[in-house]
C-alpha cells in the first residue's frame, strides 16, 4: 500500500480522480475550470481600470481561489510527504529528441533545469522563453474561454462542440511548437 | 467555513495531478510526441467518466446542493475564437509545459521559476482584455 502511495500514480487513479472533481463542482453548483482565476487575480489588481474585461466582482469567485490555494496545498504535500523521489519515467523515444534539443538528465525532476534551473542563475533566454509561453497560456486561455479543465475535461465532457474545436487549436499549436519551434530555439 | 470544501478539491486536485505527474514540463511534451498513452489515458478516462456523470445528472435531472436543476448551458458557436484562441494555448502549453492548474500546482513542489510563467499568463490575460473588443470572436 505504502509503495502504492508514494511512487508514481497510474493513468486510471488520476484520470477518474479529476472526473470526481469536476462532478463534484457541478454538485456544489460551480464550474470547474482553473483559468477564469487568472481574470480573478487582474481584477483583483485593479486591472478594471484598463479594460471592462475585468470590471466584476472578484468576490464572487473567491471560491476558485480558494480551489486554487487548495492545489497548491495539494502539491506541496505530494512533493513532501507524499512521494518516494522517484524520476519520471519516460518513452524512450523522447528521451532521445530531447537530448538532440540538448536536455540533460531529462526526468530526474518534473521540470527540465534548462528551462526552470535556479542553481546556475536563469539565462535571460530562460526567463524570455518563460514568459513568452505564460503570456501565451493566459492570452490563449481567455480568448478560447477556458483551458484544459474547462474544455478538454469540462467541455468535452458535456458534449461541446466548442470545446472539441479548442481541444483540436490546443494540438494545432502544441504539435506546431514542438515539432516546428522548439528544435529552432533550443 | 464553506470554502473548506473548495480548498479540500484543491488538495485532491493537487495530490492527483502531482502524483500522476501530469504537472511535468516532460509528459507535456512526451504527450505532444504521441510517444506515452499515460497523458491520453489521463484525459480519455476524465472525459469518459464525465461524459457519463453528466448523461447521468442530466437523465436524474439532479439538483445540485442548493436544490438548484444543474443546467448546461450550449456554449456560443464560432470557429475562429476557439481555433484560433486554443492554437494560442497550445502553444504555449508546450512551451512552458504547464497548463494554468499545474502552474499553480508547481508552486507547491518549490519551483519558484514558475512564477514568470503565471506572471506571464497574468499579462496574456491582462493583454487579452485589452484588445478584446478589437479581436474576431
Amino acid at each position: 500500500m505504502s509503495e502504492f502511495i508514494f511512487g508514481p500514480w497510474p493513468w486510471f487513479i488520476a484520470g477518474p480522480l479529476i472526473a470526481v472533481t469536476m462532478l463534484v463542482f457541478l454538485w456544489i453548483g460551480k464550474r470547474f475550470g482553473v483559468s477564469s482565476n487568472l481574470r480573478t487575480l487582474c481584477a483583483m489588481g485593479g486591472a478594471g481600470a484598463m479594460a471592462d474585461f475585468f470590471k466584476f466582482d472578484w468576490r464572487s469567485q473567491t471560491w476558485n481561489l480558494l480551489f486554487v490555494a487548495g492545489s497548491i496545498i495539494g502539491g506541496y504535500l505530494a512533493a513532501f510527504h507524499l512521494s518516494d523521489g522517484s524520476e519520471v519515467q519516460l518513452a524512450s523515444d523522447t528521451v532521445v529528441a530531447l537530448e538532440r534539443l540538448g536536455f540533460q538528465d531529462t526526468g530526474s525532476a518534473f521540470l527540465p533545469d534548462e528551462l526552470f534551473g535556479l542553481e546556475s542563475g536563469l539565462s535571460l533566454k530562460a526567463i524570455l522563453i518563460l514568459l513568452l509561453g505564460g503570456v501565451l497560456v493566459g492570452f490563449g486561455a481567455r480568448y478560447a474561454g477556458g483551458c484544459t479543465s474547462g474544455h478538454a475535461i469540462s467541455g468535452l465532457s458535456e458534449l461541446q462542440l466548442p470545446s472539441l474545436l479548442a481541444v483540436v487549436g490546443f494540438f494545432i499549436g502544441g504539435l506546431t511548437m514542438v515539432y516546428g519551434i522548439m528544435p529552432l530555439i533550443f | 467555513m464553506k470554502g473548506i470544501i473548495y480548498i479540500a478539491l484543491g488538495i485532491i486536485f493537487g495530490i492527483g495531478l502531482s502524483k500522476a505527474e501530469i504537472i511535468s514540463w516532460y509528459r507535456i511534451y512526451e504527450m505532444f510526441r504521441f510517444d506515452s498513452f499515460h497523458m491520453y489515458g489521463v484525459i480519455g478516462s476524465a472525459v469518459i467518466l464525465g461524459i457519463i456523470g453528466i448523461a447521468l445528472m442530466k437523465k436524474l435531472k439532479l439538483k445540485d446542493i442548493h436544490g438548484e436543476e444543474i443546467k448546461f448551458p450550449q456554449k456560443d458557436f464560432s470557429i475562429v475564437r476557439y481555433v484560433v484562441g486554443g492554437i494560442f494555448f497550445g502553444l504555449g502549453w508546450a512551451l512552458v509545459g504547464a497548463c494554468p492548474g499545474p502552474m499553480f500546482i508547481l508552486i507547491g513542489h518549490g519551483y519558484w521559476s514558475i512564477f514568470i510563467v503565471i506572471a506571464g499568463a497574468l499579462l496574456g490575460t491582462l493583454i487579452y482584455g485589452v484588445l478584446r473588443p478589437k479581436l474576431k470572436h
